[in-house]
C-alpha cells in the first residue's frame, strides 16, 4: 500500500502541533525572579516552535520508515540460517574483560587509567552482576520484580553493618551477605507467590520502597539517611592496600599506588559477576532451571506435571536475592560507604532496563545492555565538546533521562524483545535451533 | 464385564462442587475401573471440567471423597481409616481431595491434559517432554547441588530423560520436529505432544480433556489408537471428556453421563446410547412428558432396528 503524501502530512502535522500545545508551558514559558525578587515570566517562543517542528519532521520521517519496513521483501522466519556466534563472542569478551585493566594502565598511566577503571569497568561489572541476577527471577521465572534494590540494599548494609560493629572480614561477610539477602528473597516470595502481573509488581515495588524507608526511619539500626561511614576497605586476602610495611605494595615490591586496590577491586566484581552467569547457566540446564522457564510458560501446566510451583518461585527469589547480596556487599566495600540514597527506586528501574533491553532470559543480551546503558550514561558525562555548540552552561550528564527515555523508545518500536530476543534451547536432539521470541512468553505468572 | 465395580482404580463419592451459589455438581458418585477407558459425556456445562477440576486437585470440592488405589483394590475399612486420620495418603490409598494439585500427580500419579492445550509454547518439544520428568530428575540431581558440580549419576538419568522422551516421540511421529518449538507445530501435533508429555510422567490414570476437539477424521482416528496403545500397553488407565460421540462409543469401555452437574447415566456405551434419559439430555427435551414420549420414540426404533 503506497503512503500517500498527504496523509503523512496531516499525521505529522497533528504531532507537531501536540508538541506544540506541550511545549507551551513546558518550554516557552519560563518563570524567573527579576533583581527584586519577584516572580516574572520569560517567553522562549523560539524554543517551543523549534520543538514542534522538530516532532513534525521526526514523525514524518517516522512514518516512511515504518511504511517501508512494513512493505520491504519479508523473508521467511527462520532460524536453520542463524549461525552459533555466541561461543567465540563470549571468549572473546572475556580476554578482553581480563586485559582491560593492563591494557588501560599501559596506554594512560596510573593516574589516567584510575577513572577508566572505577567508572567504567568496575561501575559497568556491578550493573552486569545485578542484571544477571535479575534475570533469574524475571527473564527465567518470569516474575516481574521492581524492587530487586532492595536485596542490594541488604548486601550492602549487611557487610557495612557486621564488619562496623563486629569487625569481621569481607571474605566471611560476603557469603552472609548473600545468605541474607536469599532469606529476604524468600520472605519477599512468601507474600506474593500467589499474586501476578501487575500485582506482583506493585508488591515488589513496595518492598523495595519499604526497605529504604525502614533503613531511613531506624536510626538506632542503620543511622538513618546519614549512613554509616569508614566501613573497612577491601584487603588482598587479608593484606591491606596501605603505603608502608605491611601493605600489598612493599609486599610484592610495588611502588605504592592507589591504582592497586581498584584493579583488585575491578577483578572482584569480574570473578563475582562470572560466578552469577556460570551458576546461571549451568541451572538453566538443570531441572530447576528448566522449571523456572516452564513456570514462565504456563504456571497451570507445570502444576499439572507435578512441578511444585511455590518451591521454583522462592528458589528463584532466593537467588535472584543471593546474586543481589554479593553485588550490595561488593558495592560496601568499593564505597567504604553507605546510605539509604543509593537505594532508590530508579536503581531497580535501570537494572530492570537493562535486563529488558538485553532481551529477558539472555546472558549477553544483559551483559551488553548494561554496557550501553551505564557506559553511555558516563560517556555523557565525557562530551565536553558539545558545550562548544550549546554554550558554556551546557552539562550533558543533565540530559541523562532524556537521552535514556529516548532510547526505550526507540527499542520498543525497533525490538521490542530486547537485543537478544531469541530463546536457546536447553537440550536438542539433533540440532540446536534458537526459539523465535514470538512463540516465548514474558510471564509475570 | 463391569470393572469399574470389580476392580475399581478411583471412587468419586458424593462430590459436589459450589461456587457462590451455583452449584456446578452436585451428589457426584461413580467409578474409575483400572485399566479401562472412561468417558465423562454430557451437554455444555454439565461439569464434566469442574469434575476433572477436582480430581486433578486444580478446585477443592466443596464436599465429597476422592479415593484412588495406585495398585491394590479399594478396602473399605483402610479407606475408612484413611479418611479419619486426617491424612492424605498412606500405603497405596490416596484421598485427592486432600492433596494439592502438583502432588497428586507426584504421588497419586493421576496426569491430564487441557481442553485448550497447556503447551510450553516457547520451548522445544524435547524440553517439553524434559520438563514434565521434572520430580525424578530434580531427585537425580540432589536438588540440583549434585547438578551443579556435574555428578555422573544426575548425566546418566538425564541421557535416560531424554531417550525416554524421544521413544515417546517416536511413537507419537514427532521425531522429526523433536527441536522445533512447541508453539509451532499444528494443532493435531500439539494434542499428541500433550499427551505424551501427561504420559511422561508415570500416571495410573490419565484425565484427557476432549482430546479429540478440532480433530480431522484421520487424526481422530490416530488419536484412538494412541488411547488404545496406553490402555494395553502402558497399562494406564483413561478418564476423558470428549463431545465426538463416535470417538466415545468406538474406544470407551465405559460412560458416564452428567447433566446439570448430575449423573444421568452409567455403563457400558451400548448401554448408555440407549438410555432415554441421556436422548433427552442431548436434544434438549423439556419437562416429563417429552422425556415419555422420547423413550417410546427410542422404543420404536430399537424394535425397527436388527
Amino acid at each position: 500500500m503506497p503512503l500517500s503524501l498527504a496523509h503523512a502530512l496531516k499525521q505529522a502535522a497533528i504531532a507537531g502541533l501536540l508538541a506544540l500545545g506541550l511545549a507551551f508551558p513546558i518550554l516557552a514559558l519560563r518563570s524567573d525572579q527579576d533583581m527584586n525578587n519577584r516572580l516574572i515570566v520569560e517567553t522562549r517562543w523560539s524554543w517551543a516552535i523549534g520543538a514542534a517542528l522538530a516532532i513534525f519532521a521526526l514523525r514524518l520521517i517516522g512514518l516512511y520508515l515504518q511504511h517501508w519496513r512494513a512493505n520491504r521483501p519479508q523473508s521467511v522466519r527462520s532460524n536453520e540460517a542463524r549461525k552459533d556466534y555466541g561461543t567465540p563472542l563470549a571468549w572473546a569478551g572475556l580476554i578482553i574483560l581480563f586485559a582491560f585493566p593492563f591494557v588501560i594502565l599501559s596506554l594512560l598511566g596510573p593516574q589516567g587509567a584510575l577513572k577508566w577503571i572505577n567508572n567504567y569497568g568496575i561501575q559497568i561489572l556491578i550493573y552486569v552482576m545485578l542484571g544477571w541476577g535479575l534475570n533469574i527471577v524475571v527473564g527465567l521465572a518470569g516474575l516481574l520484580d521492581l524492587g530487586y534494590v532492595a536485596f542490594y540494599a541488604v548486601g550492602a548494609y549487611s557487610y557495612a553493618l557486621l564488619s562496623t560493629t563486629y569487625g569481621l572480614s569481607f571474605w566471611i561477610c560476603l557469603p552472609l551477605a548473600g545468605l541474607l539477602a536469599a532469606f529476604w528473597g524468600i520472605l519477599l516470595g512468601f507474600p506474593v507467590l500467589r499474586l501476578r502481573g501487575d500485582y506482583l509488581a506493585i508488591v515488589t515495588l513496595a518492598f523495595g520502597e519499604i526497605i529504604r524507608v525502614v533503613l531511613i526511619n531506624w536510626i538506632e539500626f542503620s543511622n538513618g539517611s546519614a549512613g554509616i561511614s569508614s566501613i573497612p576497605r577491601v584487603t588482598f586476602f587479608g593484606l591491606p592496600f596501605t603505603a608502608g610495611e605491611g601493605g600489598f605494595a612493599a609486599l610484592f615490591g610495588l611502588e605504592f599506588s592507589p591504582i592497586h586496590r581498584v584493579m583488585f577491586l575491578y577483578f572482584l566484581i569480574l570473578c563475582l559477576a562470572l560466578i552469577t552467569n556460570v551458576v546461571t547457566l549451568r541451572m538453566r540446564n538443570l531441572p530447576i532451571g528448566r522449571a523456572w522457564e516452564a513456570l514462565r510458560e504456563d504456571e497451570i501446566a507445570c502444576r499439572s506435571l507435578g512441578i511444585n510451583t511455590v518451591n521454583t518461585k522462592l528458589t528463584a527469589f532466593a537467588l535472584g536475592a543471593m546474586f543481589g547480596g554479593f553485588a550490595g556487599s561488593f558495592f560496601a566495600v568499593r564505597q567504604n560507604f553507605v546510605s539509604p540514597e543509593s537505594f532508590t527506586f530508579i536503581e531497580s528501574a535501570t537494572i530492570l532496563a537493562i535486563v529488558v533491553l538485553g532481551g529477558m532470559g539472555s546472558q549477553i543480551g544483559v551483559a551488553i545492555a548494561a554496557v550501553l546503558m551505564i557506559g553511555g550514561t558516563e560517556v555523557l558525562r565525557e562530551l565536553d565538546v558539545l558545550k562548544a555548540i550549546f554554550g558554556e552552561g551546557f552539562d550533558p550528564a543533565q540530559y541523562r533521562m532524556l537521552v535514556f527515555g529516548l532510547g526505550m523508545v526507540v527499542m520498543m518500536i525497533w525490538k521490542p524483545r530486547g537485543l537478544i530476543s531469541t530463546r536457546t534451547p536447553t537440550i536438542f536432539h539433533m540440532k540446536r535451533r534458537a526459539v523465535s521470541s514470538d512463540l516465548v512468553k514474558e510471564g509475570h505468572a | 464385564m463391569r470393572r469399574w465395580l470389580e476392580d475399581p482404580l478411583l471412587n468419586v463419592e458424593h462430590l459436589s462442587m459450589v461456587f457462590g451459589g451455583l452449584s456446578a455438581v452436585s451428589d457426584l458418585s461413580f467409578s474409575v475401573g483400572r485399566g479401562d477407558i472412561t468417558a465423562l459425556i454430557g451437554p455444555n456445562g454439565a461439569g464434566k471440567t469442574t469434575v476433572f477440576n477436582c480430581i486433578t486437585g486444580f478446585y477443592k470440592p466443596t464436599r465429597g471423597r476422592l479415593a484412588l488405589a495406585r495398585a491394590g483394590a479399594i478396602e473399605d475399612d483402610a479407606l475408612d481409616r484413611l479418611t479419619l486420620s486426617g491424612q492424605r495418603f498412606a500405603g497405596d490409598l490416596y484421598l485427592l481431595e486432600r492433596m494439592a494439585d502438583h502432588e497428586i500427580t507426584r504421588r497419586a500419579h493421576v496426569a491430564r491434559t487441557f481442553q485448550n492445550i497447556r503447551l510450553f509454547a516457547g520451548m522445544t518439544v524435547l524440553e517439553n517432554l524434559i520438563v514434565a520428568q521434572h520430580n525424578e530428575l530434580m531427585r537425580a540431581s540432589k536438588l540440583t547441588f549434585g547438578g551443579l558440580i556435574g555428578l555422573p549419576s544426575y548425566r546418566a538419568a538425564e541421557t535416560h530423560a531424554v531417550q525416554r522422551a524421544l521413544d515417546w516421540l517416536k511413537r507419537i511421529h514427532l521425531i522429526h520436529r523433536a527441536d522445533d518449538a512447541a508453539g509451532d507445530l499444528p494443532y493435531g501435533d500439539q494434542r499428541r505432544l500433550e499427551i505424551a508429555r501427561a504420559m511422561l510422567t508415570d500416571p495410573v490414570l490419565l484425565c484427557l480433556d476432549e482430546p479429540a476437539a478440532g480433530l480431522n477424521p484421520r487424526e481422530s482416528a490416530e488419536l484412538t489408537a494412541l488411547l488404545r496403545s496406553i490402555r494395553d500397553e502402558d497399562r494406564t488407565s483413561i478418564l476423558l471428556i470428549e463431545h465426538d460421540m463416535s470417538v466415545v462409543m468406538q474406544i470407551s469401555d465405559h460412560v458416564i453421563v452428567l447433566d446439570y452437574g448430575r449423573k444421568i447415566a452409567d455403563g457400558t456405551p451400548q448401554d448408555v446410547r440407549d438410555d432415554p434419559r441421556v436422548i433427552a439430555a442431548y436434544l434438549g427435551v423439556e419437562d416429563e412428558e417429552d422425556v415419555a414420549a422420547a423413550e417410546s420414540e427410542v422404543a420404536r426404533m430399537a424394535g425397527e432396528a436388527p
